[in-house]
Formats: structure tokens, sequence, C-alpha cells
């Protein structure tokens, strides 16, 4: 228990592409300040990158006390073993009592190989944190969303990956304390080597970052159909999503895939188009603020889990929603 | 090349979970086990390069006595022998300890590659691979869906938001695969013959000089949350109800 006491401080891992911050980020200085709150601590907050030295007070806009920044061109761009081993050697001087990154691809990966270097256990891919008692409970879903699991970690620092767009970024300007420090890198030590970043140049946002997602499932029928779907996804601004079966199919890409094998995302509104709400699809999706489901089989288990169901054919439904939120947004 | 390929055994992904009334777990009655699909792709990718370049494929697993089957799934599939970590302490243990155990049980053995699932089905956890590759002092590349060995290194892609990442690694290493990585084969009929003959080392936390030491605990499990219940909007013509859902889309739930 000596080990609780000297441990303060609620920490987030930031996470940036060539100077730009991604939006998990903020959601993550915004839980921590919660957090920090509840407990009288403060947030600090660890930005790695090149070049990135001007970012670093924006944190304070979110709630962070503290800015924890190196900048090497080593740091970008990312490869598990620079960050993990900068932030493995800060964490353990300064000895912050929590630990939040994102679960994001970045996070999963830096994340996990910190729970290796800090012998610490971690919460994954968290949709509700708490404080119980002095110490975090994160709550994440298990079985694809089938069940929750409070989970309480017992060494230092307490871990948690959180799960993107499900934190809100709330603004709460802090005059961030900018403090640089020693990564004590060596190309060395780096055993992997990112040789090309082929960037998608659809100009959509990801799904797991979406604010808005129009998915399509079996009931699309075939590729050629998807243009509707992309026609009300383009109005919306959203990003086009497909159930594991029209994945499977080969209508539409690996990356478009949203459920258990696929990916989970945490959109305010999923419409769901065709898509019969196979249990391993409402995994990927349950998290979603608002669900829209459209299916003209009445008993498809989709309409029990959505907000908004239309009992009819997506054929016809779909171009005319297209329209009507033209008008509306007009 | 030898390469050895973590496996877990999972719920089948269509099976229900019912929690517990106590919060204590999951009922595991009428579940039907499988292989983690994430890990049949890392079977298959350890498959394929011992076709190409020869070598051993080992198979480790921490499980209960049922776990057993999945290596034995793993055998038929074309894998040569196996190790079964069987321990109560390990069960429902968190990555750190379970990547300990893993580490212990493969620090016998020579490897090239570990190949793990990106994450197991059940507790969603993803931390495996990468505390493993941590405690074995050896690089990790995760999420991969495409790796070609190029001498005594490997080219992997590996799926970000917004881009594809092309990764040089050096070996030894541990790969996380993602779906996409490869198409999993079916056990053929003498391919489960043979896995019979097979042999399984099993072992437990004495056995591998280690002591399970909790970093971490559910300490409840819950049924999910429960939603409200959705409203479904009639009308006459399609173009009634795709007016309704965009007003209430925009003015209820203020989405768009």
């Amino acid at each position: 228990m000596e080990e609780s006491k000297m441990a303060k401080g609620v920490w987030i891992v930031a996470e940036q592409r060539y100077g730009a911050y991604r939006k998990i980020s903020f959601e993550l200085v915004s839980a921590a300040r919660k957090l920090a709150d509840q407990l009288g601590e403060e947030v600090g907050a660890i930005l790695l990158g090149s070049g990135i030295e001007g970012i670093a007070g924006e944190l304070g806009k979110y709630g962070a006390d503290k800015v924890y920044v190196a900048d090497n061109a080593l740091f970008e761009p990312y490869t598990t073993d620079a960050h993990a081993a900068a932030i493995a050697k800060l964490v353990k001087e300064q000895n912050p009592s929590i630990l939040l990154l994102g679960a994001s691809a970045q996070g999963k990966d830096l994340s996990s190989r910190l729970v290796g270097k800090l012998a610490t256990g971690m919460a994954t891919d968290c949709v509700d944190l708490k404080i119980a008692d002095g110490k975090l409970l994160s709550v994440r879903p298990m079985y694809a969303g089938k069940c929750n699991g409070e989970v309480v970690v017992s060494s230092f620092p307490q871990m948690a990956s959180l799960r993107p767009n499900v934190f809100p970024a709330v603004e709460n300007p802090k005059t961030a304390e900018v403090v640089k420090f020693d990564p004590g890198l060596d190309a060395s030590q780096l055993k992997t080597k990112v040789l090309e970043v082929q960037k998608d140049t659809s100009g959509k946002v990801d799904l797991t970052e979406a604010n808005i997602i129009v998915s399509g499932g079996r009931g699309m029928k075939g590729p050629e159909n998807y243009v509707i779907i992309e026609e009300l996804a383009d109005v919306l601004g959203a990003t086009v999503g497909a159930s594991r079966a029209a994945v499977d199919a080969g209508w539409r890409p690996q990356k478009d895939q949203v459920g258990q094998t696929g990916k989970v995302v945490s959109p305010n509104l999923y419409i769901a188009c065709g898509i019969s709400g196979a249990i391993q699809h409402l995994a990927g999706m349950g998290s979603s603020k608002y669900i829209v489901a459209i299916n003209k089989d009445p008993d498809a288990p989709i309409f029990a889990r959505a907000d908004y169901g239309i009992v009819d054919d997506l054929f016809k439904i779909v171009p005319e929603l297209t329209k009507e939120v033209k008008k509306l947004l007009a | 090349m030898n390469i050895v390929t973590c496996v877990k055994q999972v719920p089948d992904t269509e099976t229900l979970i019912k929690v517990k009334p106590d919060g204590s777990g999951i009922d595991e009655a009428g579940i039907k086990w499988v292989m983690n699909p994430y890990d049949e792709f890392g079977v298959e990718e350890a498959l394929k390069l011992k076709e190409k370049f020869g070598g051993d494929v080992t198979i480790v697993s921490v499980g209960p006595a049922r776990a057993l089957e999945t290596i034995r799934t793993a055998l038929a599939m074309g894998a040569d022998k196996g190790i079964h970590i069987n321990d109560p302490a390990l069960e429902g243990a968190d990555a750190y300890n379970i990547a300990a155990a893993l580490a212990a049980a493969i620090k016998g053995i020579p490897y090239d590659i570990i190949f793990c699932g990106q994450r197991a089905i059940d507790d969603d956890s993803g931390q495996i691979g990468s505390v493993l590759a941590e405690f074995l002092g050896i690089p990790q590349v995760t999420f991969v869906t495409k790796l070609d060995v190029e001498g005594a290194s490997i080219k992997v892609v590996r799926p970000i938001e917004g881009a594809q990442l092309l990764i040089e690694s050096s070996l030894p290493c541990v790969v996380t695969a993602q779906k996409g990585l490869n198409e999993p084969r079916y056990a053929s009929l003498p391919g489960i013959m043979k896995a019979k003959k097979k042999p399984v080392d099993v072992k437990d936390a004495a056995g591998l000089g280690i002591t399970v030491t909790p970093k971490a605990k559910i300490a409840k499990t819950l049924p999910p949350p429960a939603r409200p219940p959705g409203k479904i909007i009639c009308g006459e013509e399609p173009a009634e109800k795709a007016r309704e859902l965009a007003k209430l889309l925009r003015e209820e739930a203020k989405v768009i």
C-alpha cells in the first residue's frame, strides 16, 4: 500500500500525427479532469512528437495542469519502441496514480506494451470511469458488448484505455505548465520502422471517429446498390459502414466492417440499412448514441436496439431520406 | 523458420452470454467453445510460413482442461506440437499474468515469429501479444493484415485510422493478427486423425517457475445497460416516413 500513498495524479497520453491532435486527446484530458477533481489531484498529459512543442499548451483548454513534452525526430511517425520506452521512463519517475490512453489504433498498441513495461493492469476500451473508495473503477464492454465488466486495477499506475467518441471533450481552461523531459532515446532501441504511410484518399473520417455512420448489410443485395447509401452519407457528412455479410460477400472492403470481428464504433448516429442485427453486428455498434434501423422485416433483431425504426423497403426509404435531409440542412 | 502461435478457447460469436445473478462472471452452461477467430488467422499464417520455409509450428494455450480441444484443432490444421498451460490460478487472470505464463513456456523453445490474435473475443482485452513481446524483449507489430518475410526481417501492413502503414520489423518478433490476414483452412479428416498423436505438453504455474500476482480483476460482471424502447415510424408513403425520421433526428435527437 506504500505504493498507493506515493502514486499521485491522473495522467493521459495524448495522441497526435505530424503536429495535429487526434480528437481522442481532448476526450482523454476531459475524462482525466473529471477524475482528478474527484480525487483532488492534478491532470498530467504526456505529449511525444517531432516539432510539437508549440501545441503542448492546447491541452490546457480541456483541463490539463501539466503537459510533459518530449520533442524528438524519432517519435514521428509513431513506433511502439520509441513511445513506450519514453513514456515508461517518465511514468516510473513521476509515479502517477492513473494513466489513461485512447483505445485507438495507436493507443491499443502502446497501452498494452506499457502494461508489460510498467508491470501493471489495464482495463481496455472503457466506456465509463468512476472513482470508488479512492480507486479507479473502469467499466468496459466484454463479449463484444453482450455484458459489461467493472475492472479494478490493484497495481500502479491504474491503467485504462478509452473507447474513442464515448467520453465528451469538454472545455475547462487551465493554464497548463509545459514541462520538457528527456526521453533518453537512442535509435538503436528501435526494432521497427515505418517504411510507408499510405493515406486513405476518400476524405472520409475513419469509422471509429465518425459522428455519423450509414451502414448497409445483406439487404443491399449487391455492391452496385451502395450508391444510395453513399448519397445519404454525403448529405449527412457521414462515413459508410457495412455488416459482416456485406464484407464477406465482397461488396465492401474489410476496413468498412462494423461488428465483433470488425470495428467497434460509437457515433452519435448510426443508420443501419438492410441489416438484420445479428449479435455479431450489434456488438460493434451497440454503444452508438442514436440508432436508426431501416429494414423490411419487422422481426429483425435490429429493431430491439433501435431508437427509431422504419419497417419498409430500404430502396424506397433511403433515397427519400436523402432528399429530406438535404431539405432540412439546406 | 520456427513459429509459435498462441491460441485461446472462447465462446462462439453466436453464443448468448448470460451473466450470473451475483455478478461474479458469466454462466458457462451450454456455451459452444471455439478457437478465438483472430487466433485462427495466426495459426493459418504460421502454417503458410512453415510450408514456404520449413520449421516447426508450436501452439501454446492457457486454459482449463477443455482448452485442449482448441490445441488439437490447431494441430489438426497442421501445427506440430502443443503446450497446454493449465492452472486454476490463471483462470480469468489479467493480461500481465497470462503473458508471463506464455513467456515462461515460450522461452524454452526456438522461435522466429510468435503469432497472437489481436484480441480474444471473450474478454476483448487485446493486451497479450504486446505484454508477451515486452517480457521476451522483442518487438511487436499489431493488427497486421499482410505479412512478408524478407531475410531476417518481416514487412507487414497495419491499418490505422485513415491510413495503412507498411512496417518493417526485425526478427524475432510478435505479430498480432487482424481479420484480412488470410483465410484460415479447415482441418482435414486425416489431419484430425494425425492430431491425436501429436505431442501436447501440459504445464502449470509451478512447472513454469512463475508465481501468479494479480494486477487487475473484474470486480463485477453486469448485463449491458438497457436501451430505452425505440419508436417505430409509421406512415402511408415512404416519403412521409422519411420526412418524419429526418424531423425526429433533427429536432428530438438533435444529431443532424
